[in-house]
Formats: C-alpha cells, structure tokens, sequence
C-alpha cells in the first residue's frame, strides 16, 4: 500500500500551485480556480487521513463532503459577483477593481 | 506495486493539470487544465477507497463547478487579450510564497510519526454516510442545505440584470 505521507505530498503540492494560482494571477475567474485547487488539496488530506487513521469513523468523508458543498456555494456566488463586477465596470481584472482602496 | 503505479500514474495527471491551470496564459485552457487536475484527484479518491466520494468528485467539480468557470470565462471572455499580462507584477513573490509553504510542508509531514492504523474501510461506507447525516450530522446537513438554498438565491440575484 502507498504510505499515507506520499498523499499528503501530492496534497501539500496541489495547495502550493493554487496558493500561486491565487496570489498571482490579475483575472478574478483564475483566482477563483486557484481557490478550487486549494479546496480539492483540502479534501484529499482529509479523505487521506479517514483512510490510514481510522477507517471505521466516517467524519472524515463527511467533512470533505461539507466541504464540496461549500465550494460549489463558494464558486456560485463568487462567479455571480465576477459577473456583477464585469457588467458594472466592464473588467475581471482585480487590479482595476480598487474601490475600496483607502 | 500495480498501486503504486496508479497512485503515480493519478498524482501526475493531478500535479501536472494544477500547473497547467496557473501557468498558461488563456483562461480557457486553464479551465480545461482545471477538469483534468479534478479528474486526477477523484482517481486518488478511488486508490483511497473512497469510490462515493470520486463519485461526488466528478458530478460536483467537473460536471457543476468546471462548467460554471467555464461559463464565467465565455461570459467576459473579448476582455482578455491573450497578448495582455495574465500574472500581476508579484509573481516572484508569489511563487517564492508558495516555493517555502510546500518546503515547510513537506519537511512537517516526512518529520511527524503519523498514528496509521491498518485497518479495512468498512463494507457499507454509504449506508454509514446516509446515517450520520440524519443522526450525527444533522445540525450541519440542515445548515449546508441552507447555506446552499442562500447561496442559490444569492447568486441569482447578484448577478440578474438591473
């Protein structure tokens, strides 16, 4: 069987790449897939450590399936707001949008 | 070994589309680059015997969430040229950042004594799933399905036309 470290590797990975994802891209769409990655590297540590620690307790697949519910809430509204935003003031772009900018 | 093979074989397909999704310079390929990193992590789900939940994987994030992005990107696609800067200018500090999380991360998880416990998943995984959300769970079930209901409306009317 893999060892449980390889899985928490791969999900420490995938974390990494959306963290880049959201801290360097301009476009709101792309940090919100890098926001998804992050979410998905989530779940996959939870589901890594229901299976190598304790099998029979099923709270580990619970919490990784409240948190798919919450990611598809999450992408709902966040791409609604992106929506808003382009038609208000015709960009995705998150530089430009700086209204709250003190 | 046919697993470790697999898990090989699954993590790339993984890794490999979450590059693909924050490096290439048009969104729409990353949205393509985002199915097939989510494809990858629902076959890490099948290697960890959890066959529902790859299930789940797959309806929710490539058949709902992936679509929606991609919906998002046509929607306010004639924006992006795809000669204008896709990262802003702390790229470099951004990679940096994420360079030393993974570093951090990796020496924590080879360094801890994880408590594994060779144990077999148990034969009815979704019987015991459906039971713990209307027993143990049912507090948070309900406040998911709100959350969900709110959400719905929420977007709906952020995004409606004034």
């Amino acid at each position: 069987m893999v060892p449980l470290s390889w899985y928490l590797l791969v999900a420490a990975a995938l974390f990494c790449i959306g963290l880049y994802g959201v801290l360097a891209r301009r476009n709101a769409i792309g940090i919100l897939m890098g926001v998804e990655l992050m979410l998905n590297a989530v779940n996959l540590n939870l589901v890594a450590f229901w299976r190598y620690v304790n099998p029979s307790d099923l709270s580990g697949l619970v919490f990784a399936i409240f948190v798919i519910a919450v990611a598809a809430a999450e992408a709902a509204v966040g791409l609604a707001i992106i929506i808003s935003i382009y038609r208000n003031r015709d960009t995705v772009n998150v530089e430009e949008v700086d209204l709250m900018r003190g | 070994m046919g697993m470790q093979i697999a898990f090989f074989l699954f993590s790339l397909i993984a890794i490999v589309g979450a590059i693909l999704v924050v490096t290439t310079k048009r969104l729409f390929h990353s949205a393509l680059a985002l199915v097939l990193s989510f494809v990858g992590v629902a076959g890490l789900y099948i290697l960890l015997e959890a066959e529902f939940l790859a299930a789940l994987q797959i309806l929710i994030y490539v058949g709902a969430i992936a679509i929606l992005i991609l919906f998002a990107i046509m929607l306010t696609r004639h924006l992006m040229d795809p000669k204008a800067r896709a990262f802003n200018e702390q790229w470099w500090v951004a990679a940096l950042v994420a360079g030393f999380l993974f570093l951090v991360l990796m020496a924590m998880i080879l360094r801890v004594p994880w408590p594994i416990k060779a144990a077999a998943v148990p034969e009815n995984v979704i019987e015991g799933l459906g039971s713990s959300f209307v027993g143990e769970y049912l507090v948070p079930f309900e406040v998911a399905s709100v959350l969900l209901m709110a959400a719905l409306i929420g977007a709906i009317i952020i995004a409606r036309e004034r």
